[in-house]
This record gives C-alpha cells, structure tokens and sequence, in this order.
C-alpha cells in the first residue's frame, strides 16, 4: 500500500466515525467580509492566542510554583535559579497585559462596528464576561509572587469591595481569608487563579467562539448598506485562517521580544512593616478606576465619595453591557448615533484618566 | 516529482527549462521555509526544555558527592540502623550486633523502594516484591532482586562516621 493510499483509507476511517468532510464543507463555505475596517477582525484571534500562550507559560509556571508561604521563595527560585524561569515568567507577565490590551482592542472594534446588534447579543455579553473574568485572573495572578508590590495592589484593590455597604467588610475578609493579606490569601488566590478561573472561562470561551462560528462575522453599517454585489469578501478556508496565523506568528515574535529584552522584575518580599515604596501605582488597566476614584475623592471626600465612585462606575459598566438592547437597528439612527458618542466618550475618559493618573505618579 | 514523463507539444519546448527553474525555485523556497520553522520551534523548544530539566542538573551536581559525614552518628547503638541520604539517594548505617559498621545504597536494585534493615531477622528487606539482601555484604539472597546492593566505605572517628564511595 503506497502512503497515499494508506492515508485516504486512515481519513476515510475517521471521517465516518467523526464526519470531518462534513466540517470541512462547513469551513469551505465560511466568509469573512472585506473592508477598510477589516483589520480589526485580527483582534479576537489575537486575545485567543495569547490566552493559550497563558496557558501554556501557566502550566510551566506551575511546575515550580508553591503557594502558601512559601510563594514568594518559590518565585524568587523560577526567576533566578531554573534555567530560562524569568524567561518564562516573564512570556507568563507580558502576555497577560497583552492579552488585556487586545480584548480591550477587540471589544472597541466591536462597540463601534455595532457588532452588537442582533443576533449577536449574547457574542457581547458573553464577551464581555470574559473580560471581567480576564480582568480578575490579572487581579489574582498579581499577588502570587507575593512581592512589595503584589502586596499593596491586592490590600488596595481589595478596599474596593470592602466600600461595598453592609456586606462589604464580609466579603473582603471572605476573598483576603482574613483580615490581613498573608499566606491564606496567596493560597485561595491561587486556587481561584488556577482552578475556580479558568474552569469558567473556558466553557464561556467556547460559547463565545461557538456564536462567532455560528453568525460569521459582522460587517460594519455602512458596509452593511452597500449592496450585496459591492460587498466583498474572502473564504475562510484557507485565505482568512492563514492570514490569522500570521498575526499569531507576529504576536509571538512581538511577545518574544518584550519579555526577552523587558524581564519581568521580582520585588522585594512582601512585608507588611515595610512602608509602600513611592511611586507605586496600579498596572495600566485599572489605571483609569483608580484615578476617576481618586477625582471623585476630591469632590466628595471620604466614604460618600468611594460609595458615589462605585455607584458610577456600576452604572457606567451596566450602561456598556446593556447596549444591544439600546441600540437596535432602527432606521431614524437616533439610538445608534446616541451609542457611538457613548463609545467615544468611554474611550476618551479611560485615556485621559489614566493619562492623568500616571502623569499624577511622579 | 522530477521523473515525470512530461508531455510537450511542438513548438512548446523552451517552455521546459522555464518550468524546471521555476521548480526549483519552489523547491529552494519550500526547502527554506522548513528549514526556518524547525529553527523557530527550536529555539522555544530549548528554554523550555532546559527550565523542565533544571532540578534533574541540579541533581547531577548533588550525585557527584564522594563522601559524606554523619555527625555524631560514631554514638549509634549495636544492632540499629541510621538512614541517610548519599547524594540524592537513600542509603543506610548499620551498627551491628558484633560492633561491625556497615554502609550500603538503600535502593533495592529490583524497582527502587527503599529497604529496611531488620535487626531480629538479621537482614535487609524490601517490603515492595520481597527482596532479600545480606546485611554485611549487600548481597542479594532472596526474592526478585538481580544485583547487590552497592556497599559503602566506613571510617569512624571521634566525631562522627564518614561514609564514602568503595
């Protein structure tokens, strides 16, 4: 039997257990429009993949780390004795911030390309849990190096649910285990990081990639309004999925880069004698909470001003999530117009507060 | 590829040499491409491989001791026994009734349990298959065992018992 012929009969023997050619009939016929915003529809495939390359720098991050008391021994051992740790540790770092840049990317590209709009409501809101869950991965990774710096960002990140009335003392304790942040806290972190996390995320990630599967992807409006014969686009298979890989490729080359010529650096050990270092800051993504908290503290000051702050900031989010059900299609475009200055808006307030919060550092 | 029979029609015959460059080519390219890919996986592949390996060359250093020094260990009682690690491995100290001191690899050379010095029985025993093995000379007596178990050098002083390779 030649190798041909043993591989034909090896597919024929799968496809009629598994029905692949029924697949890949599905992907032959799988478009993705051509326009001048197009460039954007990289963005999800980019999140994606740096979501596995966490995965996979995780997996090997966990195989020297030690939560507990010791986390903080165990890290200094990745970073300074393993062979190539900090390199690793380092793709684990660089990677999550730019996994959060990209989703925050694709979910602009999103809100502006009314890719919201029927019938792919759920792709948002089931977007938009992802980034919540993202953003507390980044929240819960950051502590368990347990160095001066995961220190303080979790004893301040966790004075925000603590403003929360009434229950809020409760739940705090409940996430610190405790009322100090110590070792119980790096244990249960690391069990919400590596467990409790990512067995929500990933059914959720499948949802998500399984809507995108079903509806394709959107077209912007006045993409949309064009007739359908001046409307382009190219298959799937093999035209969309080669060029995704390439961004793969430059996203891994751009990672490489950062975290080879940028080594992620280790603190000193968390102490909780030792006074906040100056200058210490938020990471970029919660940059901007942090400094409209820090405005709004200013008008009204003390526990009126975090509870007025949280108030805002959930309403604010409500108002994001919910826009599928504001903007709908209609033909006046009032609403439509009404959501893009909200998008704008948003944009321009997250900008301008976390560029005034890290000119505000020095 | 290159033994094709190709067919050429009349007047299509400088079109040949025109496909074969053109082969070529595609084949440099192909041969290029490749060979940039398995450097590329490489060159992840290696970090990784040598961050996993890390414990087993730390290890490597730990196995080239040569000797080791019990403390006080000169104090152990007739007819007991005193587990230590040589290197990385376990091995044992036995003080024996008749005041001989023996050392030898803990590591029953069947599957690697640790044995167990039985001072009633006189002998070492691996509780794993049954292994049996001679408590003076590390020779394997009875059970699966195919080797003896390898026997240390002892000097005892003032202040503790030196063990190092025979």
């Amino acid at each position: 039997m030649t190798t041909k012929s043993l591989t034909t009969s090896v597919y024929d023997w799968v496809d009629e257990r598994l029905g692949l050619s029924e697949l890949a009939a599905f992907a032959r016929h799988k478009t993705v429009p051509v326009h001048a915003q197009s460039f954007w529809y990289y963005w999800g495939g980019i999140s994606l993949f740096l979501f596995l390359v966490q995965c996979f720098t995780g997996v090997l991050l966990l195989v020297y780390y030690r939560p507990g008391a010791e986390a903080y021994e165990s890290v200094r051992q990745i970073t300074f004795v393993m062979h190539f740790g900090w390199l690793i540790r380092s793709a684990h770092a660089w990677s999550a911030n730019l996994m959060i840049f990209s989703i925050l990317v694709h979910m602009f590209s999103v809100y502006f390309m009314k890719a919201y709009r029927k019938p792919r409501e759920f792709g948002w809101l089931s977007g938009m849990a992802l980034l919540g869950i993202a953003s507390v991965f980044g929240f819960s990774g950051y502590l368990l190096p347990m160095d001066e710096l995961s220190y303080f960002a979790t004893k301040v990140g966790l004075e925000i649910p603590a403003a929360i009335p009434v229950i809020g003392p409760a739940i705090a304790n409940m996430l610190r285990g405790g009322p100090e942040v110590g070792e119980f806290t790096v244990q249960r972190f690391f069990a919400l990081h590596v467990v409790v996390l990512p067995a929500i995320f990933l059914p959720l990630l499948g949802f998500h990639l399984w809507l995108v599967q079903r509806y394709g992807n959107a077209a912007p409006p006045s993409e949309e309004a064009k007739p359908a014969a001046d409307r382009k686009s190219i298959p799937f298979m093999p035209n969309f999925i080669r060029k995704d890989l390439a961004m793969w490729l430059i996203s891994l080359n751009v990672l490489a880069l950062l975290a080879s010529v940028f080594p992620w650096t280790l603190g000193r050990q968390a102490d909780s004698l030792v006074p906040a270092p100056a200058g210490i800051h938020p990471e970029w993504y919660f940059m901007s909470p942090f400094e409209m908290l820090k405005l709004l503290g200013n008008v009204l000051p003390g526990e009126s001003g975090e509870i007025a702050g949280l108030l805002l900031f959930t309403l604010g989010i409500g108002l994001w999530i919910l826009i599928p059900f504001y903007d709908i299609d209609k033909p006046s475009g009032q609403h439509a117009r009404a959501a893009h200055y909200f998008g704008l808006l948003a944009v321009f307030a997250l900008l301008a507060t976390t560029a005034i919060g890290y000119w505000t550092i020095r | 590829m290159s033994d094709q029979v190709v067919l050429v029609e009349d007047g299509n015959l400088p079109n040949f040499a025109e496909d074969l460059s053109e082969l070529r080519t595609r084949r440099f390219f192909l041969a290029a491409a490749g060979a940039a890919g398995i450097l590329y996986t490489a060159a992840l592949a290696y970090p990784i491989y040598r961050y996993l390996a890390s414990p087993e060359e730390m290890a490597l250093s730990a196995t080239a001791v040569t000797e080791v020094t019990l403390k006080d260990a000169q104090k152990l009682p007739l007819g007991s026994v005193l587990m230590f690690k040589f290197g990385t491995s376990p091995a044992m100290l036995i003080h024996h009734a008749d005041g001989r001191w023996i050392a030898l690899s803990a590591v029953c050379t069947h599957l690697g349990c640790t044995v167990q010095y039985e001072p009633q029985a006189d002998r070492i025993h691996c509780a794993c298959h049954g292994g049996v093995y001679n408590p003076y000379t590390g020779a394997n007596v009875s059970g699966p065992p195919p080797k003896p178990l390898k026997l240390f050098k002892v000097a005892v002083s003032e202040a503790g018992v030196e063990v190092s390779r025979a």
